[in-house]
């Protein structure tokens, strides 16, 4: 047990700050502690979870992405428009073109950092702009609220009502989520793929001496995120029950803050499912609180920007990294083999 | 044992990049179960040698390689792999964020069946491989939490799990303390009496022959020869590196004239170092050894302000100095070369000229703007003055020599005019040939009047170049020497007791 907890810190940590907050928020407002809000945190959370866990691959493997949110429009634009083409198609139509169109962007990324040497930051800022573009240019900015019925109709997997009249719903984004968080956990942590992803995104270099494939690497880990960003921009359009261009502009942000509070570190190496959901969670339930309690929500963005840097500081960093270098220089060169 | 053929056979190995020869042409053995050295210089060709070995270069036609006597024609790092051939690079190339088992049992873990992961096996293989070196380790702990010493035994823990027949260890001790250099000796001991053969490399010839049974020296590319390593001393391996003689003698001289530059009285930081008193005379050459660990590097770090004592005082010119960070020292003319000086002292992918005015860009200003003629005179200064061996003053210094950076690096310090100059290591990285030269700037710098503390972890270094040595143990000064009163044997005999 110390283990666990020793070994997941960061999930640790974000756990304990979660049962403060939503204590905390409890006493502030009696509307937050109900099984009802917390079905709801979970049903506004899914899409943001599945673009976590898509982000948190790339994230381990070394690389980061900014154009998966417009990827994301624009994969769930086409997927509508294939549809309409299609004559109405079905859900399994729309997550299988969903999902390549997703990859497919995905795997542009990857083409240009691997092929191109472009560093991933300024690579996916540029397919950021190019998608985003080329998405209003030939939608001039037009919306599409007639959404074959299928889509816009909400699935519920399990309802039930509360004793004080309100509903409890497990809706298909959920599930969706669920799928696509195992899908990942097991990608990562048990096959032989997600160990060389691990190993890449440690040590490049190491992982290059040991035989590695870089370039599957990359089409893998981008490819990955490419297909959540696909699944996840299908299962928003049909939680808004329209596509809206711009709809999930600005969003990337929102859920790379959320991946790296989860724990997943920047340069490589290091995440976990569990810490990705705990992340975009902690978010949520903030925004859902700060809401319940009638705080403006021009005060959202500072509150949830505030609270993001305060966990990062007590999970990510430890005390003693704040400490200068050369004061811990010492210890390590005096310390001793055991 | 006795084997008919080698383990491993190489002849007629040549290697060419862009037109330049790195191997002209040599050829290798090692017998199953030996210790062997591959000695030379940087640049001679060891690590194109380790690379044709495991498969990263091809060489030319006319090449020969036999394994276990069998011949390869074309070795791959994947076949390589297979035969039992492992290196441990100097890097060691484990992954920090990963425990201890997964980084040991990283091969298993990339050959997985049906691509899955079986994360018992892979411990147990850990365990096995730990347990085959007589180490005890947690096997979950996270490899970055251990100490570098820990991290080594890791690497070749790893190795072993490859069924290793052959090892390579690329400069495995560079950043080992000496009683952990020891332990790593005795572990290629019995890596050998298992029957695994290891090639050593490594900078540090007093371990060298130490340890091996048969050196193979390279010198430019080419084979000088394979030696047993019976009869061989430091100085004859250095001769045939270098191919060159190096004459040393000793250079001590009393400055009891000169005026006191540095007065240190009773200096002490807690855990580091205590009760540290000394004075040091303008032209005076003050050498500092003891082992890594020891609290030079605190001590030096102390007197350039970096550091704050908790006791004790520093006295400059008679005058007592406070110095709140190094930037106060700088400006009271205390320069220090810091031991690392690849990460620490100078910035690579800058230029040559940029590095070398780094700390002292207040002096080249005019109108408060950086002048490109005052900056482009003290470089040419110094670079002429430390004879730097350069193209343009705008390459980026990573394209020089480990000596000609260190010798930017001593010109950078220099350009703020200092009174007291405290290298720290400075020939870590640099080769044998190359120390000479940056030995010969600090003799000529002291004759200037320059005050100078010399730290090093090899007692010749400090006991031929300075007037005064002092052995530094766990944080006090044990004793003083006098280089003119004191063998050489002497000296190094205290110092590894």
């Amino acid at each position: 047990m110390r283990r666990l907890v020793l070994g997941h810190s960061t999930e640790t940590t974000l756990i304990a700050g979660m049962v403060l907050l939503c204590v905390g928020l409890s006493f502030g407002t009696d509307r937050f502690l109900t099984v009802a809000n917390a079905f709801d945190v979970l049903n506004i959370s899914a899409v943001n979870i599945i673009f976590a866990v898509g982000l948190l691959v790339v994230l381990i493997s070394g690389g980061i992405d900014i154009s998966f949110a417009v990827a994301a429009s624009v994969a769930q634009y086409l997927t509508v428009l294939a549809l309409g083409a299609l004559g109405g198609g079905n859900w399994a139509e729309g997550f299988l073109i969903a999902g390549v169109v997703g990859t497919g962007l995905g795997l542009i990324n990857a083409f240009l950092i691997y092929r191109l040497q472009i560093i991933s930051i300024v690579a996916t800022i540029s397919t950021f702009n190019i998608f985003f573009g080329l998405l209003m240019f030939f939608t001039k900015g037009v919306s599409i609220y007639n959404l074959p019925d299928w889509l816009s109709n909400r699935v519920v997997f399990y309802e039930q009502e509360m004793a004080d009249g309100s509903w409890v719903e497990l809706t298909l984004p959920v599930v969706v989520m669920i799928l696509c968080c195992v899908a990942t956990s097991f990608m990562i942590s048990r096959t032989t793929t997600g160990r060389k992803l691990y190993a890449f995104g440690d040590n490049p270099e190491g992982a290059r001496r040991f035989g590695i494939n870089i370039g599957a690497m990359h089409y893998i880990s981008f490819g990955w995120l490419g297909l959540m960003a696909g699944i996840a921009g299908l299962m928003q359009a049909h939680y808004a029950q329209e596509v809206v261009p711009n709809a999930l502009y600005g969003r990337e942000l929102d859920v790379l803050a959320a991946t790296v509070l989860g724990g997943a570190r920047l340069g490589g190496g290091k995440g976990s499912v569990l810490g990705c959901v705990l992340g975009v969670l902690l978010v949520s339930i903030t925004q859902n609180g700060l809401n319940l309690m009638g705080v403006s929500p021009f005060a959202f963005k500072m509150i949830v920007g505030a609270i993001i840097l305060a966990a990062i500081t007590l999970s990510s960093a430890r005390l003693d990294k704040l400490l200068p270098e050369a004061l811990k220089s010492s210890s390590r060169k005096g310390s001793q083999r055991s | 044992m006795t084997v008919s053929h080698p383990l491993l056979s190489l002849k007629n190995i040549k290697v060419t990049f862009g037109g330049v020869r790195a191997l002209k042409g040599v050829s290798f053995e090692v017998k199953p179960g030996e210790v062997h050295c591959l000695a030379g210089e940087n640049g001679c060709g060891k690590s194109t040698l380790i690379k044709v070995i495991t498969g990263v270069y091809k060489p030319e036609a006319g090449a020969e390689l036999l394994f276990d006597g069998k011949p390869i024609a074309a070795m791959t790092p994947t076949l390589a792999q297979s035969l039992g051939i492992q290196v441990i690079w100097q890097d060691l190339a484990l992954f920090g964020e990963m425990s201890v088992a997964e980084n040991i049992g990283f091969q298993l873990a990339v050959k997985g069946k049906y691509g899955l992961i079986d994360k018992r096996a892979l411990e147990a293989a850990a365990e096995k491989a730990l347990a085959r070196l007589g180490v005890s380790l947690d096997v979950h702990q996270a490899l970055k939490e251990l100490p570098i010493a820990q991290r080594q035994i890791v690497a070749i823990a790893r190795a072993l799990v490859g069924e290793a027949r052959l090892v390579f260890m690329d400069e495995p001790t560079a950043s080992l303390t000496q009683s952990e250099t020891d332990y790593l000796i005795e572990i290629v001991r019995n890596l050998s009496a298992s029957g695994v053969a290891v090639v050593f490399v490594s900078h540090r010839l007093a371990e060298v022959l130490e340890i091996s049974d048969r050196i193979t020296v390279l010198r430019d590319g080419g084979l000088v020869g394979v030696y047993p390593v019976e009869g061989m001393t430091q100085s004859r391996v250095t001769e045939l590196m270098t191919g060159r003689n190096f004459d040393s003698a000793v250079i001590a001289s009393d400055h009891d004239d000169a005026p006191v530059v540095l007065s240190v009285r009773n200096l002490t930081r807690n855990d580091e170092f205590s009760n540290v008193s000394f004075d040091l005379r303008r032209g005076e050459t003050l050498g500092i050894t003891g082992l890594l660990g020891a609290g030079r590097t605190e001590l030096a770090l102390t007197l350039f302000g970096m550091r704050q004592p908790h006791s004790g005082e520093i006295l400059l010119e008679g005058e007592k100095v406070s110095f709140g960070s190094n930037r106060d020292a700088i400006r009271a003319g205390v320069a220090y070369l810091s031991e690392d000086r690849l990460s620490l002292g100078l910035n690579q992918p800058q230029s040559i000229a940029d590095n070398l005015v780094m700390a002292s860009l207040n002096r080249i200003l005019s109108g408060g703007l950086i002048s490109s003629t005052r900056k482009s005179h003290v470089v040419s200064h110094w670079i002429s003055e430390l004879g730097v061996k350069i193209g343009t003053p705008d390459d980026p210094i990573r394209t020089l020599s480990g000596g000609n950076q260190q010798r930017v690096a001593i010109a950078k310090w220099l350009a703020i005019g200092p009174k007291i100059l405290i290298l720290d290591a400075p020939t870590v990285g640099v080769d044998v040939g190359a120390r000479a030269g940056i030995f010969d700037i600090v003799r000529k710098l002291a004759t200037e009047g320059l005050a100078i503390i010399l730290i090093s972890d090899e007692p010749p270094e400090v006991y031929f170049n300075a007037d005064r040595v002092i052995h530094m143990v766990e944080g006090r000064f044990q004793a003083v020497y006098d280089p003119r009163q004191t063998s050489l044997t002497e000296l190094e005999s205290t110092v590894y007791a």
